[in-house]
């Protein structure tokens, strides 16, 4: 009857020399460190640049960007196939230019590059410059509505600055001039054109809100307002609020279009980022980091935008180990095997804070509600569906107070999983019917405790970085679960549970 | 075990290997996970397809009075106990005694009255069964059927050590030997159910003669039934060895290798199946104050039991597994491992 474990325990060893020495391959060839150390943030940035071809030659110029105050440009490298490709660099800007003889169809495009925070970095390359200053030549009806809003922030303003929040001022008190306007062109050029004609330099400049993770991003415009003593502001063209410097990565500034295409229609530029934490060393070989070969089974190799994606998931297996020891070694009861572990990933985008008085209050008044539900006699299908739908509008009402009261981390509570969720209410409120509030208290409190576990276990630096770099630990983590999951010894719980047979042991012998 | 006994829990699980206990892993790894099939779980976790299973095999059952398996049928249930008074209305999948009803008779309005003489609507009747088929009480919510079944008629001699509700016996039996038995015992605690973990009372049996050896309610010894009064040491089981070959049949037609038997005595009908358990739950041990392990060893040395008769079976199980009536001593010298001796 018994199967032999020797097959078993060989794939154990095999799967944790092959982690291993993938590991090891990775910290010697690649000289990534075992442990966080030093660091630099590297801001990874990839652009994807999409659009249908009509078979003909395809030119495509999209501007990119170069060291800038606060960041440093490490490296950069394109992925585009069949393409030609050239970095031009003149005074209006660095562009990538990308060229083909005949193209047809979808066509993606992709640019990647690495700027590294360094807020030492003040060399710049005319993005601190005043462009020069041009005068509207230009008379007709727009103009003279235009002025007209001019004099009258000019009449309130001091200085450049103040001129500029005026001037926005305006736009927004004045709507029917401003949408008379709007049919001529858009307001930052109508900002840009006016500044200029009183004497102050400005410019549209495009730049990216930086972000970990995000993806299908867009850039943002703002207006670069230069003072009389060459420094300049930032200002965000439609509330007229300043924005400060810090996570923005200015793309485009010389008034250049972001992408020039030629050959092609229905283009779209997106952008996924990613931060990283870079040892300063490495941040110096960038350029052989991103090299990959086969054994380099590291997730650099793929696009930013499934590296965001992978940051996640690779530590998924984390939570999951912490599940099967909990449950294996400690006896815990949760609700719903791996619920824990979501709900720990889920607490990562909230925050803790907010993730916790998230999922309690949604549980909470999940279960107040499916108790009303209960009553109904519905069946069962029908009754989960309803949970389903309360808890989508619980975490949209959620979302709604917590921005009205202005914490922004509240809306990510819809990084929930609802589904899991209802289907948790459910069952809790089963257990409650059956068993009593205790074993309710007792199963929710036990996955909130895994929950935690899991999600300082993810959240912590040194795992972060293992997982992320040394894709191979993962066969490591696999063979972990593996052995656990013929640990046939007690659970710690079971202590408590066989007290009394020990007891009367003890007693037995004693007498004796 | 050197230092590493030093370490408070590791010493502690030496103990309890010493004692022999088995653990939830050990039953799920080394019993449930290999030596019961997955593809004969369906024939335990559903009541009907039990029942049908014992019928064919000549294992007596608490008859059938109907099935009910779709909500439009629901209405129909006061015709089909028509001529039932006494009956009780189960998931087929429920587990852990949930969802049971017992009704004991009528009153004169032609309402129901259940086993603890509440009286119900027939509507009410009606809303449990519903219930039932939506998937209230069975595992993972699936649909489900109620069973209708007459209501058992506790055996005269087990009155007085029941409270509410019918005492059932449960027989572990391992690869067709029977190596531990438990008598699991209603009370008030435990709303007329006999789960222990909701708090009835558990009674371990000698194998050898169907007499208490130790009783527990919540982990903990107890001498007397909290509502009764009995001193539950004085339980002694009548028709032992029928109930044995009982459990040893359900044993040979479920081909389970690790199975859970529950018991019943009609006042008559005599010995009778109510369910069986392919993961049959640990608090047996703490009923029997003994550890399940050495005995499941010692089955596991011999080589084809399988082959052999029931009558060879229970008297290797009288003959190694005796325990002492009454004596809860568990590393006394009853007990023997040496079964090719």
């Amino acid at each position: 009857m018994k199967l032999s474990r020797q097959p078993f325990y060989l794939f154990i060893a095999i799967l944790v020399i092959g982690g291993v020495s993938l590991s090891l391959y990775r910290h010697y060839a690649f000289n990534v460190p075992w442990l966080p150390g030093e660091k630099r943030l590297v801001w990874s940035i990839e652009a994807k640049i999409e659009f249908q071809a009509r078979s003909e030659p395809v030119k495509v110029s999209f501007a990119i960007p170069d060291t800038q105050p606060g960041f440093m440009r490490m490296a950069e490298h394109t992925a585009s196939a069949g393409y030609g490709l050239a970095y031009l660099e003149d005074p209006e800007g660095r562009r990538a230019q990308w060229s083909i003889r005949n193209a047809e169809g979808p066509q993606t495009l992709y640019y990647r590059v690495d700027m590294m925070v360094d807020n030492s970095q003040w060399k710049t390359s005319g993005f601190s410059e005043a462009p020069a200053l041009e005068s509207m030549d230009d008379e007709g009806p727009y103009v003279t509505a235009a002025k007209a809003l001019l004099d009258e922030a000019l009449e309130r303003s001091a200085d450049a600055y103040t001129l500029t929040h005026e001037l926005i001022q305006e736009f927004n008190t004045q709507t029917q001039r401003e949408q008379y306007l709007l049919q001529d062109t858009s307001r930052i050029v109508w900002l840009v054109k006016l500044l200029q004609e009183a004497k102050v330099p400005a410019r549209e400049v495009l730049a990216l809100n930086l972000e970990d993770g995000r993806r299908r991003q867009h850039l943002v415009s703002y207006l670069q307002v230069f003072a009389a003593d060459g420094s300049y502001k930032l200002f965000n063209p439609s509330t007229g609020q300043l924005r400060k410097r810090d996570r923005l990565l200015l793309w485009e500034y010389n008034s250049q279009p972001l992408l020039d295409l030629l050959g092609g229609t229905r283009s779209r530029v997106m952008f996924s980022m990613i931060e990283q934490e870079l040892p300063i060393n490495e941040t110096q070989e960038l350029e052989a980091f991103q090299e990959s070969s086969l054994l380099d089974l590291s997730i650099h190799s793929l696009p930013l935008e499934e590296q965001t994606l992978f940051k996640g998931i690779l530590l998924i297996p984390v939570g999951v180990l912490v599940v099967v020891f909990l449950r294996i070694f400690i006896g815990l009861r949760t609700s719903g095997t791996f619920m824990p572990v979501l709900i720990a990933m889920a607490f990562i985008q909230t925050k803790l804070m907010v993730g916790l008085v998230g999922f309690i209050s949604i549980l909470a008044i999940g279960l107040m509600i499916r108790s009303y539900l209960s009553k109904l006699n519905l069946l069962l299908v029908a009754r989960i569906s309803a949970v389903i739908i309360t808890v989508i509008i619980l975490i949209a009402i959620l979302s709604v107070i917590a921005y009205q009261l202005g914490l922004t981390e509240g809306l990510k509570i819809t990084f929930f999983p609802m589904i899991i969720l209802s289907w948790t209410i459910e069952r809790m409120s089963i257990l409650w019917e059956e068993e009593g509030a205790q074993e309710v208290f007792k199963q929710s409190g036990g996955s909130l405790f895994v929950a935690l576990i899991a999600y300082m276990l993810m959240t912590n630096e040194l795992v972060r970085h293992l997982t992320f770099n040394f894709l191979g630990l993962q066969l490591v983590l696999m063979a972990l679960v593996l052995m656990m999951g013929s640990y046939t010894g007690y659970r710690i719980s079971e202590l408590r549970r066989f007290k009394p047979l020990q007891d009367h042991a003890s007693q037995t012998s004693g007498n004796n | 075990m050197g230092l590493l006994s030093h370490i408070p829990f590791l010493k502690n699980f030496a103990e309890l290997s010493q004692l022999g206990i088995m653990g939830m892993n050990r039953r799920n790894y080394s019993y449930i996970g290999r030596y019961n099939p997955r593809s004969l779980f369906p024939l335990v976790d559903d009541k009907l397809k039990t029942k049908k299973l014992a019928l064919e095999h000549g294992v007596t059952v608490p008859e059938l009075i109907g099935v009910i398996s779709s909500q439009h049928d629901v209405a129909s249930i006061h015709d089909i106990v028509q001529d039932h008074p006494a009956f009780c209305i189960k998931p087929a999948k429920g587990s852990g005694g949930k969802g049971i009803m017992v009704v004991a008779g009528k009153n004169d309005e032609g309402k129901y009255i259940k086993s603890n003489q509440q009286v119900i609507e027939r509507e009410d009747v009606q809303r449990h069964t519903s219930n039932i088929l939506a998937g209230l009480f069975s595992l993972g919510g699936a649909t489900d059927v109620a069973v209708l079944e007459t209501r058992i008629v506790v055996e005269e001699a087990l009155t007085k050590f029941s409270y509410e509700g019918v005492p059932d016996i449960r027989v572990i039996v391992f690869r067709g030997i029977p190596v531990m038995a438990m008598m699991r015992l209603s009370c008030a605690a435990s709303n007329g159910k006999a789960n222990l973990h909701q708090g009835a009372v558990g009674v371990g049996l000698s194998i050898s003669e169907g007499k208490a050896v130790n009783a527990v309610q919540n982990d903990h010894p107890v001498r007397y039934h909290p509502d009764t009064g009995q001193d539950l040491f004085e339980l002694a089981l009548p028709s032992w060895d029928r109930l044995l070959h009982l459990a040893c049949a359900c044993s040979d037609m479920s081909g389970l290798g690790y199975l859970g038997v529950d018991l019943v005595i009609d006042q008559n009908r005599g010995p009778m199946l109510l369910e069986l358990n392919a993961r049959p739950g640990l608090s047996i041990q703490l009923a029997n104050n003994q550890g399940l392990l050495p005995r499941l060893q010692s089955v596991e040395r011999l080589k084809s039991p399988q082959r052999m008769s029931i009558d060879d079976r229970i008297a290797y199980a009288q003959k190694y597994f005796h325990v002492a009536p009454g004596a809860a001593s568990i590393l006394g010298d009853s007990f023997t491992v040496d079964p090719e001796a």
